[in-house]
């Protein structure tokens, strides 16, 4: 084989950095090809696109609450005092060209940033893509999620526009109401009574480089991760623990990826160009005297601002001091702890069902039953909490009374979530038992035959190997055996209760879940339509391995109902 | 089921490193074949898809261009109006060729990645992300041979005096944020109402007589000394409105319940109460006359003023402050004193 020079700039690069062992490992890269797997991209596009407007708009941008009088071009505002912040907020939209755009390009892909984050973190869930070896990742990613928020609101905060202003002073509120130190927190935060005028320059500082810098070093790291583990891939033919199939980054990926970016890019330039954002011209310089009605955070804060909003006004006075549980339990307890079993919960899962193999190929929803169910309870919770932050809204826009919405949703958000689990549990079984249906009898053809009996059936066409492959390619997981209760010798194994808590969480977690069928099975559904209908039927070719011939009679039919 | 589970074969799912077993009872019938797409047989479609992505790329350079020639070419305050909807025609301009120029390079190149690249599945094997044991064994070594030659675990005084060093280095690390912001005090205990100061109207600064208002009515009020404050300092001016504003209504004296100890904070049905939320310290706005409720549109809270403001509904646990009214000798509505009671959310020492 003739040996090949690198052209001389990549010779220049690779003489110094060895550039080309880089490439030789990662050129050809293989990726595999899902439409779900765009969420992170997303997710990552619209951080880029936010570190470039967000450079763009602090050219402009004064982190200042100096009081100035404002002279810009829009009429309504000019000769009133307000901040720099908002002023200079101000001549980006009006005076600077193309500033309006950027603000809310800024704006709209942050919405998008949080927002894409989150459903890819779904899918991530649904799909068990967090299991060995990829725990650290699941929590990285959550952890950006976490920070993506709060860079969110703080960049909210930013403009002191009398919006803004007011999500701070519940921030606020919430920070001085927590038990011991939430005077000192707030008056260190704030420097010194709300609103003062620090929490600009400081929440720029956090906002431009501290929250951005943090993210930015966890995106590093959830990428190499991605390309260390490689992809995890849905199973199929082929697809295995041990390979991944799809296409090389060079040149599909590099392609597909990278004009991907220019299309999300696109969009948010679109939305931003089209949909108005956050006109704090509208709203006026912050006035903690005054608010507006209808105050709704950006969508992110919505299930915070609903936890709040439904509890009972509870409060306790005792030796001098003030407890308030109306904050303290929404704000300070519920989204902490909820939180953290999103963050733990491989970890949950891996100590419940002693599953400490590598997973490289991902669950169908439908096959982890109890886990899907449990997502699904957590986004009722969620979601329930999120309307909740709206509920003067939907008071006001169904005409329906504001206390009665408050009063459903405080029962609702404890009583969905368990009807979420149980419903969609229940859901994911039944379609694991049409899929072994499938498996066994085929598809039905919606043809009705009459036998030269006179005996009338539907006849079931049969699948193709390949998806009855990618139908069964997954794994029999059992619950965990805690072993007996004594050894050999009559010795008491050590922590005993733990180990039997362990054991029916792990029962709950796989119980009633449908195994796909043996082999046995396979054979017998196969030998039973041959004798129910006593005739070959020719233009049904015969998948190796799985269902020779499907036709089903009732009595196969009732059975696989019964099973 | 005793039978089922005899069928199955053993998962061994404690095991570290144990293989998944995926590929049966149906034996792996590997990767699909490939299917030719309309370009891969078709040289006449692969030129369509050519020029569908050249023509993309290109307008993209197209509205590159007109992006900047927009930026000059319109004023920047000329307005678009489109049946309900205005908007500023250079940021529109702007926007629209910047949007639709990347969009169509993102396509194009997508389109390019779908149709005319090769889209044969390939397969790459995955290496195990744990360390080989030879590997272990090597490091593993090599980092007891570090700790045997620095004397880490020998050197006890050493390694103790270092470790009690780093630990004590987080200290000046809290202290240096002390001067964040000052000692919390008794700042939040008092405003600067006090005994003879006239609520102002919040808007127009003029103060008010018991005959300026009406039954029904309620008024955003203020101290009287709020407004010089703002030539000196305007932080202080903030913060002093963050917790003085008041609003003051007339009720039908008929249908107030006094609390005991207030019978004189009122005049003819004319009360005063803390503006701020006891919540989480928004301005509340929303009053409704016929009820004599007012509504904090951040959480709902709702308060009865007529019943000294206590929270009737919502997350609030406690009533708003009632600052105590008088008249002063020319007739203006005045405080008999301060709030006797801290205003605003709760806090942990308040009591």
């Amino acid at each position: 084989m003739a040996t090949k020079e690198f052209p001389p700039p990549v010779k220049w690069a690779d003489d110094r950095l060895g550039i080309g062992k880089i490439g030789k490992n990662n050129l050809r890269k293989v990726f595999p090809d899902h439409w779900s797997f765009m969420l992170g991209e997303i997710a990552l596009y619209s951080f880029i696109i936010l570190l470039l407007t967000g450079v763009f708009l602090t050219f402009w941008f004064k982190p200042s609450m100096a009081e100035v009088e404002y002279q810009g071009s829009y009429s309504l505002l000019k000769g009133l005092h307000m901040s720099e912040a908002y002023a200079s907020t101000l001549d980006i939209s009006f005076d600077v060209r193309g500033g309006l755009l950027m603000r809310q390009i800024h704006h709209w892909a942050a919405i998008l940033f949080v927002a894409s984050m989150m459903v890819h973190l779904l899918r991530t869930f649904f799909t068990g893509a967090f299991r060995k070896p990829r725990e650290l990742n699941w929590v990285i990613g959550f952890a950006m999620l976490f920070l993506g928020i709060i860079e969110g609101f703080i960049g909210y905060g930013l403009p002191d526009d009398l919006l803004s202003g007011t999500g701070l002073r519940i921030t606020q509120g919430m920070i001085q109401a927590s038990p011991v130190i939430g005077t000192w927190l707030s008056f260190f935060i704030f420097g010194g009574e709300f609103p003062g005028d620090d929490m600009v320059s400081r929440f720029f500082t956090i906002h431009v480089l501290l929250i951005p810098g943090l993210i930015l070093a966890l995106v590093t790291a959830h990428l190499f991760l991605v390309v260390y583990h490689k992809h995890t891939q849905y199973p199929g033919p082929g697809r295995t623990q041990k390979n991944v199939i799809g296409y090389p980054l060079w040149p599909v990926y590099t392609a597909k990826a990278g004009g991907f970016f220019f299309v999300v890019f696109g969009i948010t330039a679109l939305m931003g160009a089209l949909l108005q954002i956050n006109p704090v011209w509208l709203y006026g310089p912050y006035n903690p005297a005054e608010v507006t009605a209808g105050s709704q955070p950006d969508w992110y804060m919505g299930w915070l601002e609903g936890s709040v909003r439904l509890m009972p006004g509870f409060e306790s006075t005792f030796w001098g001091i003030t407890l308030s549980w109306n904050l303290i339990i929404p704000a300070l307890l519920i989204p902490p702890a909820f939180v953290t079993l999103v963050a733990a919960y491989p970890f949950i899962e891996q100590w419940i069902t002693g599953d400490h193999r590598d997973h490289h190929l991902l669950d169908r929803p439908r096959n982890m039953p109890t886990r899907t169910g449990i997502g699904a309870a957590f986004i009722t919770f969620y979601g329930l909490l999120w309307i909740g932050g709206g509920n003067d809204l939907i008071a006001t826009h169904f005409g329906i009374s504001l206390n009665n919405v408050t009063w459903f949703l405080r029962f609702a958000v404890f009583l969905g979530p368990v009807l979420a689990f149980w419903v969609t549990r229940r859901i994911a079984i039944s379609l694991q038992r049409a899929d072994n249906e499938r498996l066994l009898h085929g598809l039905e053809s919606g043809i009705i035959v009459r036998s030269p009996d006179g005996e009338y059936y539907e006849k079931h066409s049969p699948i193709s190997k390949y998806e009855a492959y990618s139908l069964t390619a997954r794994d029999r997981t059992l619950p965990l055996e805690i072993g007996p209760e004594t050894d050999d010798n009559g010795v008491r194994a050590p922590r005993r209760a733990l180990k039997k808590v362990r054991a029916s969480l792990s029962r709950f977690y796989f119980a009633d879940a449908v195994q796909k069928p043996t082999a046995a099975e396979i054979e017998e559904a196969h030998a039973h339509a041959h004798a129910a209908h006593g005739h070959e039927d020719d233009h049904h070719e015969a998948v190796e391995g799985v269902t020779g011939t499907v036709e089903v009679d009732d009595a196969t039919a009732h059975k696989v109902v019964e099973h | 089921m005793s039978d089922e589970k005899a069928n199955l074969p053993a998962v061994t799912a404690e095991e570290d490193h144990g293989q998944v077993q995926v590929a049966e009872p149906i034996p792996d019938p590997g990767i699909e074949p490939h299917e030719n797409r309309i370009t891969d047989i078709d040289p006449k479609a692969a030129d369509r898809v050519e020029r569908q992505v050249a023509t993309m790329f290109s307008l993209a350079g197209l509205l590159a261009v007109l992006a900047c020639v927009g930026y000059f070419a319109i004023p920047r305050d000329s307005e678009v109006t489109v049946g309900p909807l205005t908007g500023n025609a250079n940021n529109l301009t702007l926007g629209l060729c910047l949007g639709f120029g990347l969009f169509l390079i993102g396509a194009g190149a997508i389109q390019w990645a779908k149709k005319l690249m090769v889209d044969v599945e390939i397969s790459e094997d995955r290496h195990p992300a744990y360390s080989s044991p030879e590997q272990k064994t090597e490091i593993t070594e090599a980092f007891q041979v570090g700790v045997e030659e620095s004397g880490f675990t020998r050197r006890k005084l050493i390694r103790r005096s270092l470790i009690g060093a780093m630990a004590l280095l987080g200290l000046p690390a809290i202290v240096l944020l002390r001067d964040l912001g000052p000692a919390p005090g008794r700042k939040l205990f008092g405003t600067i109402w006090a005994e003879g100061i006239r609520v102002v109207n919040d808007v127009t600064l003029r103060p008010i007589k018991p005959s300026d208002l009406v039954v029904g009515q309620l008024v955003n009020g203020a101290p009287a000394n709020l407004a010089a404050m703002q030539e000196d300092s305007p932080v202080e001016y903030q913060n002093a409105k963050a917790k003085a504003a008041v609003i003051m209504v007339r009720i039908p004296p008929a249908e107030i319940q006094v609390p005991p100890g207030r019978e004189n904070w009122g005049i003819d049905g004319i009360l005063c109460y803390s503006k701020i939320c006891t919540h989480v310290g928004c301005p509340i706005s929303l009053y409704e006359q016929t009820t004599h409720h007012v509504l904090c549109p951040c959480h709902q809270s709702t308060f009865d003023l007529a019943d000294g403001a206590k929270v009737i509904f919502g997350p609030a646990a406690r009533p708003l402050p009632q600052l105590p009214l008088a008249v002063d000798a020319e007739g203006y509505i005045v405080a008999q004193s301060g709030f006797h009671e801290p205003v605003g959310p709760s806090f942990f020492e308040r009591g």
